[in-house]
């Protein structure tokens, strides 16, 4: 490892740049790469750098190269533990030609003209959408650097551009014998006219030489030695600390607070009330959090006091009965399912869950007369931006919004309540402050993937096929609160998906969707949102249909995906590497899942074993997957084992819960994390495909939590309709 | 009241409040921000630092209780034979995800190695069930762990 660099920034915002890029690089003589050049890179061993990188090669947002060589790739969408900032570096670099360990990765500012998401069409990380959305336009900009590279390198030998050839950042003649690097041609380059980005001849995937190779990550080697800076980590001369205390029932309001109890703590400066919140500002943490408990905030609650779980769920379970908006309707469910000769029907219910990333809410604010600058981790920045201007009346553009490398995001940092609460506080408080939440504020306030309530029905023929699919979905809509130009008609597309289109040929399926709003709880996206409910609902729903018609879990699938050859493949493959079919000791099962989502198949086989307390241990995850070309195959195994671990934590223990309008989880020993102690091995398998890219980060928390409950009525012979697993409901009475 | 305190072989003086615990005297007083805050109650180990060898939460150790005792974090602890044959297993195998979790995990599995140099599977259970990874990393810090217990 290479030098420490924990100095605090030297100035105020606008150069508040970190140093740990500079100072720690080794420097690569491209005497390495056959001595012809006196041009150098900077190797960076810290490779991501925080504020803006300016250099006279910029050919678009994404690439910057300076006459040092230094090779700066600018990332649209923020690493939050996804891979994002190594695969999309990739796609990047393999146009561009150069090495990974060549490059830098900077977080981009928020600017939606420049970073949008085509998929999204915001600035915006989610949906598993990153290597979707930008696999085509980061090949384009960095074929588009290559093209007006190797350019300035012929004109100034004199020589047609075809004739050359660029590799490793340096480009050569068609003798072989001249050589200019990327950073001696980066003056000359930025002088040539930039060709559009969709006339520049991109790679055949046969010639890729990095992407689908397993590339080292550039954001971990700063993770091991406290070198990477999260938002939570921002320092700033004459920065304040800030311990916040939220109304614990939403809607509620401040009452009385001891200012002067709080003000008697040692290195308290200062007690900031506003309607829904009260903050102390201190020199540290330790004395803001002392000052916060010495206040003895009374509140009061306002109208959502006597708000419970039960009676929200008894509200979903009576709207439920009724018709929803219409999301899928082919042939005729009703009249199939009375003629059927077996009719099946369940109800299904998840409930609301909190994001509990390992970095709790945070946020550093500087208020200026008339600008400000934020410091935090988003997942939306362009957002934020335009919700800070809102609260603070200034131009967007009077709003500097520095992002950082994420302590987990799971859908929480889609949302700017966190940065508009910091501001409302910073607006009192002289200097830059910055507001930290307890992991008690944090999990109690977060806003939570909705309680969804489902009614299925089917019927089968004498064969045992499905002849009707009747599925309905009742819940919050996230959708009508964050993109209600996309909440048509009452459908919320969100909560419809991969219960609309489930893989299977269905000749009569009705799939409809109820909004039902809780009363004082806030929902949100949460790391495979729509799916992480919808998969878990279908494909249990599918096992039973299995089960009635005394079928194999998978031969019963496989027939109805004859016409699907991805999903079948994927099922197959999830099958032949678990052993499906080989005998299990008694108390163990194997349960299947199959889906397709964010644009990959995925199928998996888990293997439970269940206590005769009823306590469930899941041994073993097999997981197959098509997610087409693949950009890092080790990410892509890293996002399975670890996406598979979010899901079953919510399957197995997660659940947040109402009790008086207040959150009755308050930290990790009543939100329970898996840990190590508990988990399965998880095996991926991968099939090699030349299908466009699909997404990856969702995808293993959807499908896995059936798999665990199909696995657990192998076991059992009881099925598992509501989450979290009831360890109680499946004790056996020996 | 004053304290000094002896982080990485450097002597800090502070002045704070007899109770205030060692993780912001770390992060916000001294401002060495690896390690990191994650729950406040000994309940995940984002926080984990080293006290004369031992792996301990600092987010519930006040600074009245350290006395004269050698306080480790995660900026030095590449410097410790476990640390570093840890911090290059984590690399090899690409253990990390977000990382914020990660700085505590690799100073639990310090202490680990340095007590129990050939951990078993129950010994990496016992040592590393307190620290939290929400990325779902566990399965390749296992393995990091072996593979740094051969190094």
């Amino acid at each position: 490892m290479d030098t420490l660099n924990l100095d605090a920034p030297t100035s105020g915002p606008s150069t508040s740049r970190r140093t740990f890029l500079k100072g720690g690089g080794l420097l690569l003589g491209f005497a390495l790469l056959g001595g012809m050049t006196t041009s150098v890179f900077a190797a960076n061993a810290a490779q991501v750098t925080e504020d803006e990188v300016k250099a006279p090669f910029a050919p678009n947002g994404f690439i910057r190269i300076d006459p040092k060589g230094t090779v700066t790739l600018v990332m649209p969408m923020v690493e939050m533990g996804q891979g994002t900032y190594t695969s999309l570096a990739m796609l990047l670099a393999e146009e561009l030609e150069v090495d990974l360990d060549q490059v830098q990765v900077q977080h981009a500012p928020p600017n939606d003209a420049l970073y949008a998401n085509s998929i999204l069409h915001i600035q915006s990380t989610g949906l598993s959408s990153s290597v979707r959305a930008f696999w085509t336009p980061l090949r384009q900009a960095g074929a588009v650097g290559r093209t007006l590279l190797i350019a300035a390198a012929a004109k100034q030998w004199g020589v047609e551009p075809g004739t050359c050839k660029a590799a490793h950042g340096v480009v050569t003649d068609g003798s072989g014998s001249k050589h200019l690097s990327y950073g001696e041609l980066a003056e000359a380059a930025s002088k040539l006219p930039v060709p559009a980005a969709d006339s520049v001849k991109l790679k055949e995937p046969k010639d890729f030489t990095l992407i689908g190779t397993p590339a080292k990550r550039l954001d971990t080697p700063m993770k091991v030695d406290g070198r990477a800076i999260y938002g939570i980590d921002t320092k700033l001369p004459g920065m304040k600390v800030a311990a916040i205390a939220i109304s614990p029932v939403l809607g509620g309001k401040v009452k009385t607070v001891d200012e002067k109890a709080a003000l008697a703590v040692k290195g308290v400066h200062q007690v900031v009330k506003i309607d829904e919140a009260v903050a102390v500002v201190a020199d540290h943490l330790g004395a803001a959090k002392k000052g916060l408990e010495a206040a003895a905030i009374e509140w009061d609650d306002g109208p959502h006091a006597t708000v419970n779980s039960a009676d929200i769920i008894k509200e979903l379970e009576e709207k439920s009965k009724q018709p929803g908006a219409v999301a899928r309707n082919e042939g005729d469910a009703e009249k199939a399912l009375g003629s059927a000769a077996q009719r099946i029907d369940a109800i299904y219910q998840v409930p609301f869950l909190a994001h509990a990333t390992m970095e709790p809410m945070n946020c550093t604010v500087h208020m200026q007369k008339d600008s400000c600058d934020i410091w935090v981790g988003t997942q939306v920045p362009t957002l934020t931006q335009m919700f800070v201007a809102g609260v603070t009346g200034f131009p967007k553009e009077a709003i500097r919004i520095h992002n950082h490398l994420l302590g987990g995001g799971f859908g929480r940092r889609l949302e700017p309540d966190g940065t508009v609460l910091a501001v409302k506080i910073a607006k009192h408080v002289d200097g830059p402050v910055k507001v930290v939440w307890s992991r008690e504020e944090d999990i109690q306030h977060d806003m939570y993937r909705p309680y969804y309530y489902d009614r299925m029905s089917a019927g089968l023929d004498a064969d045992g096929k499905p002849v009707a699919w009747t599925h309905r979905i009742a819940g919050s809509s996230i959708f009508a609160r964050y993109v209600p130009q996309l909440f048509v008609n009452g459908l919320d597309p969100d909560a419809v998906e991969a219960a609309a289109e489930p893989p299977y040929a269905l000749p009569n399926i009705h799939v409809d969707y109820v909004q039902v709003e809780p009363p004082g709880v806030p929902t949100a996206f949460w790391r495979g949102v729509g799916p992480t409910h919808n998969v878990f609902v279908v494909e249990s729903f599918m096992d039973e249909l299995a089960h009635a018609a005394k079928q194999d879990p998978v031969a019963y699938r496989k027939a109805l995906l004859t016409n699907n050859p991805r999903a079948l493949g994927v099922l197959t493959l999830a099958a032949e590497k678990a052993g499906w079919g080989t005998p299990l000791p008694d108390g163990q099962g194997r349960g299947v899942s199959v889906a397709f989502i964010f644009g990959s198949y995925v199928a998996q086989v888990a293997e439970v074993e269940v206590g005769t307390d009823g306590a469930v241990k899941v041994n073993r995850i097999v997981c197959g997957l098509d997610c087409g070309m693949s950009v890092n195959p080790d990410t892509i195994e890293a996002q399975i084992e670890g996406g598979s671990i979010f899901g079953l934590t919510a399957a197995l223990h997660g659940a947040i819960t109402i009790k008086d309008g207040r959150v009755e989880q308050s930290n990790f020993d009543n939100y329970l994390p898996m840990r190590i102690d508990e988990v399965p091995v998880i095996e991926t398998h991968l099939i090699k495909s030349s299908e466009a890219p699909g997404g990856i980060g969702e995808v293993p928390t959807s499908i896995v939590s059936a798999a665990v409950t199909n696995a657990i009525f192998a076991a059992t012979g009881k099925r598992v309709r509501t989450l979290p697993v009831d360890p109680e409901m499946l004790k056996s009475s020996s | 009241m004053a304290y000094n305190l002896k982080i990485n072989g450097t002597a800090h003086s502070v002045d704070v409040d007899d109770d205030t615990p060692l993780l912001w005297v770390i992060r916000d007083v001294l401002g060495m921000t690896g390690t990191k805050f994650g729950c406040g109650a000994a309940l995940c180990g984002a926080c984990t630092v080293h006290i004369d060898g031992v792996a301990t939460r600092s987010c519930i150790t006040t600074v009245d209780s350290i006395g004269d005792s050698a306080i480790t974090t995660i900026e030095a602890i590449g410097e410790t034979p476990q640390g570093a044959a840890l911090q290059k297993a984590w690399l090899d195998l690409e253990v990390i995800q977000c990382g914020y979790c990660q700085s505590g995990q690799l100073m639990s599995a310090a202490a680990l190695l340095k007590e129990t140099p050939k951990p078993t599977d129950e010994d990496i259970n016992s040592a590393m069930s307190g620290n939290v990874c929400r990325c779902g990393t566990y399965q390749r810090i296992r393995a990091a762990i072996k593979q740094a217990a051969e190094a």
